[in-house]
């Protein structure tokens, strides 16, 4: 029984952005006009979750991007720039027809595993720029990220000045990307789900892992304990970097186009950073995981999409919004009620 | 005793931080086997000594020798793997980790390239239960511990190592007394195991109780090596404090009798850190907080300056009861409290902000009206404080951090006497800052105290308190354990009672009971 508390004490953040987003999503649905409309049906369900699912997996795989640099008590505003370039990349990459140019066509099944692998190199260098400049540069990481992304967006500039297609993108992995498999379950949720099993949680297993929430939570006692500090930080930038590259990856399921979109970018970070936050990740470093950073990014979008079902005039959605998301963020800082050393407050 | 092979010898040891000599070429000789005990006063180059062994500092000169060969440790991770681990006085524990976690922090058990968390779970629970703390869940967090159940976790950290010499600096210093017994214990199986152990500790009765050498060190050297009880506690004391005394302190005004105090406390109390803390300071008093590091001296402090939450117990000021629940609390007319804090870089100054700023930020009301700063009538304050201080800066425009130590100091105690306070509490005032500033600053306080002010001064240095203070409470443990005065206020009978040595120690005067 203790065991289960241990376990409960230490998942309290990512539960607490489950529960959210169980409540949200609930009423969400209760309200939806096509379950109003028709009644709860599977079909019916199953087309919401799906619309659901294919907007909230962008926005949850930039979360977990965000999650792996807030964890080393840093912060990156360069995941949505590093998803825009991925997204451009991919647009010229993800083709059946790879190498064709060059006179060797990989064909559409190679073709597009190649462009795959090519988007998520780009990730992981974008990252591991970012964890360079941050480590051997000895730079603040909200300012070495604030200059990188102003790269990043000029590369992606310089590759499609104009938003548009490649003709040969791979248009059928896309549609496979955002089906329902079984016709229940979409697609996204299922890849997600792959990602966090084969991804993030040897990741949180591992040596470096542990190292990471160490380095974040007293970077002197990891010290001083002997960790490998500086590895643990740079594999935190360059695992960020992947997972924007496969956010950049998806949205180009999406759109089966690039556009060098400076606006997207900024909303997807900052957003980010509040999806992390209401996923129960410390900005302070050290404690949180990406499972609850994916529960606060799609809670966050539902609470978006909320004051659509509920046809709040809107005038008022942006605020009420806001609200909302002020309240579901308080919940977690409850506990600094407790402090009784005011000098802790600071710290 | 293996007397020709020693396991792990320091030889010419010296290490300087800015001008002033932490160590000049230090030896230290360490055989297997054996518990060695480092005896010194604060500052006398103990941490450092243990600093260059564990890898966390680089030595200016010298060398190490392990197993008669040259080793250098560029990080601790090196001398971990050298197998010399340190159980730091300052915890090392990351907090956010479970216990399990923390334990086998550097090298967990790994299948396939992840941890395997059954096997880790195992090591920690082996490792808890040899360091006596078997009653500890593994997958606690270090944040919900207790200071003296840390303590545990970083000894078994320690030992799930494997040490060849195992460091333990002030290792007891936060334990209760049934858990220092069981690292006791620990500590000589391994000893018969034949681990060597370095032991860092001010209690006497324990090095007595579990040395085999001891070393004493003062003013960064070596002074004496012996064996175990063969010196007495009171030649002991006398090594340690052997060194030249300066007259560097104002002779102090004979004491005003039956004046009515200005600041009274009683039984205040901060569980688990301050137990029922009482005294009294009148005007034109200095009063000095003595005993060990970390006896509630700094949480006392902190207590009376309204920092800390649910304290409990009555203040009185001028004999009138306050309730003081924040620094603007304190600091306003009514109380006319300062605080000089311990550190000076985080708590006392804006290191990049101007001098000048610096100086307003404590005073800021009394020269400005409707929320407009009266830049005019700022200026001739600080003109007025800076002379009285004899701050050396180029101007009031440069940043606070590009003074030397001792002038930043200055400008932390200005910034408060901008205020005219009339209770002055200073923590370790002097850590850090060179002679010639120590002895203004002496000089300074009695002219307050002359003045009317009522001072509280905390210091880790006994010549300041012997020095400055017209009376001195010894702390233990939350509470005011000893109060001497007067000529009293000995070297000699600060240790002693700080230590909690029952015996009277010969000319170290009479000691009386805390007043209550």
């Amino acid at each position: 029984m203790s065991e289960w508390r241990f376990w409960f004490n230490s998942q309290r953040g990512t539960l607490l952005a489950l529960a959210i987003f169980i409540l949200t999503f609930a009423i969400y649905l209760a309200n939806h006009p096509a379950i109003v409309n028709n009644g709860l049906t599977v079909q019916g369900v199953g087309n919401v979750v799906q619309t659901a699912a294919n907007k909230g997996i962008l926005l949850a795989l930039i979360a977990i991007a965000q999650t792996f640099v807030v964890l080393t008590a840093g912060i990156d505003l360069s995941v949505g720039m590093i998803f825009v370039l991925c997204n451009v990349v991919a647009s010229f990459v993800v083709v059946n027809n790879l190498g064709a140019a060059w006179g060797f066509d990989l064909g559409p099944v190679f073709g597009p595993a190649v462009g795959i692998v090519l988007v998520l190199l780009v990730g992981i260098a974008c990252g591991a720029v970012n964890g360079a400049i941050v480590i051997f540069g000895r730079l603040q990481p909200i300012v070495a990220t604030i200059a990188t992304s102003a790269v990043f967006f000029g590369i992606a500039l310089w590759m499609r000045p104009q938003p548009g297609a490649t003709p040969e993108f791979a248009k059928a992995l896309g549609k496979v990307m955002l089906s329902k498999v079984n016709g229940v379950i979409p697609a996204s949720m299922v890849f997600l789900l792959i990602v966090v099993v084969l991804l993030w949680i040897p990741y949180r297993r591992s040596v470096l892992g542990r190292a990471t929430y160490a380095v974040g939570s007293s970077e002197a006692a990891a010290y001083m304990s002997g960790m490998p500090i500086r590895s643990a930080k740079f594999l935190a930038y360059v695992w960020s970097g992947l997972f924007s590259g496969l956010g950049g990856l998806y949205i180009t399921f999406v759109t089966s186009s690039g556009q060098a979109d400076q606006a997207a970018a900024g909303t997807y970070t900052l957003n980010s950073i509040a999806a992390v936050v209401l996923g129960g990740v410390s900005l302070f470093g050290g404690r949180g995981s990406a499972v609850g950073a994916v529960f606060g990014a799609l809670a966050f979008l539902t609470i978006k999409d909320l004051m659509f079902v509920l046809n709040v005039d809107p005038l008022w959605q942006p605020l009420l919004q806001g609200v909302i998301l002020l309240i579901a963020v308080s919940i977690g800082s409850a506990r600094l009620f407790q402090v009784r050393n005011r000098l802790e407050l600071f710290g | 005793m293996d007397a020709t092979n020693p396991l792990f010898r320091m030889e010419g040891i010296s290490k300087r931080y800015g001008g002033v000599r932490a160590l000049e070429r230090a030896e230290l000789t360490v055989h297997a086997g054996r518990v060695h005990a480092i005896l010194g006063e604060n500052g006398a180059g103990k941490s450092t000594l243990i600093k260059i062994m564990a890898g966390v500092v680089a030595p200016d000169e010298g060398r190490m020798l392990l197993d008669g060969r040259e080793v250098t440790f560029p990080d601790p991770a090196a001398a971990n793997a050298a197998g010399i681990v340190c159980v730091f006085q300052e915890l090392s524990l990351i907090p956010e980790l479970s216990v399990a976690d923390n334990i086998i922090v550097s090298h967990p058990p790994t299948r396939l390239g992840m941890i395997d968390r059954r096997a880790q779970r195992g090591l920690a629970e082996e490792a808890l239960a040899r360091a006596g703390g078997g009653d500890i869940h593994p997958s606690t967090l270090i944040k919900d511990l207790s200071l003296s159940r840390r303590q545990i976790v970083e000894i078994a950290k320690a030992l799930a190592r494997k040490p060849r010499v195992l460091i333990l600096d002030e290792a007891t210093s936060a334990l209760s007394a049934s858990d220092v017994e069981s690292v006791f214990g620990v500590i000589r199986r391994l000893r018969d195991d034949g681990v060597a152990h370095l032991y860092i500790s001010h209690r006497m009765h324990e090095i007595a109780e579990l040395a085999d050498t001891c070393t004493v060190f003062r003013n960064g050297r070596n002074v004496a090596t012996y064996e175990a009880r063969t010196k007495t506690d009171e030649q002991v004391v006398e090594l340690m404090i052997g060194r030249e005394y300066h007259n560097v302190f104002p002779p102090k005004p004979p004491r005003p009798e039956g004046k009515k105090p200005m600041l009274e406390v009683k039984n205040l109390t901060w569980s688990p850190r301050l137990n029922g803390v009482s005294l009294d300071v009148s005007a034109g008093e200095i009063v000095g907080l003595g005993g060990l590091d970390g006896q509630g001296q700094r949480e006392l402090l902190l207590a009376l300056f309204g920092v800390l939450r649910g304290a409990s117990g009555d203040i009185l000021v001028d004999g009138q009861p306050v309730s003081i629940n924040s620094p603007r609390e304190a600091k306003a007319d009514r109380i006319g409290m300062a605080l000089i804090p311990e550190d000076r870089k985080t708590e006392g100054l804006m290191l990049p902000m101007a001098v000048r700023d610096n100086l307003s930020f404590a005073a800021m009301s009394l020269f400005s009206r409707g929320g407009i700063i009266d830049r005019s009538a700022e200026r001739r304050a600080i003109d007025e404080v800076i002379k009285l201080l004899a701050i050396k800066t180029d101007g009031i425009a440069v940043p606070a951090g590009s003074l030397s130590g001792g002038n930043q100091q200055k400008v932390v105690i200005a910034k408060w006497l901008m205020r005219k306070p009339r209770i002055i509490l200073l923590n370790d005032p002097t850590r850090g800052i060179d002679v010639g500033t120590k002895q203004e600053l002496y000089q300074l306080l009695r002219k307050l105290a002359d003045a009317g002010a009522a001072i509280i001064l905390y210091s880790t240095d006994y010549d300041e308190l012997i020095g400055c203070c017209d009376k001195v409470l010894v702390m233990y443990d939350g509470a005011v354990k000893r109060m001497l005065a007067g000529t009293e206020i000995t070297e000699k009978a600060l240790i002693a009672s700080a230590l909690n040595i029952d015996a009277d120690l010969k000319g170290a005067g009479a000691m009386r009971p805390a007043a209550q």
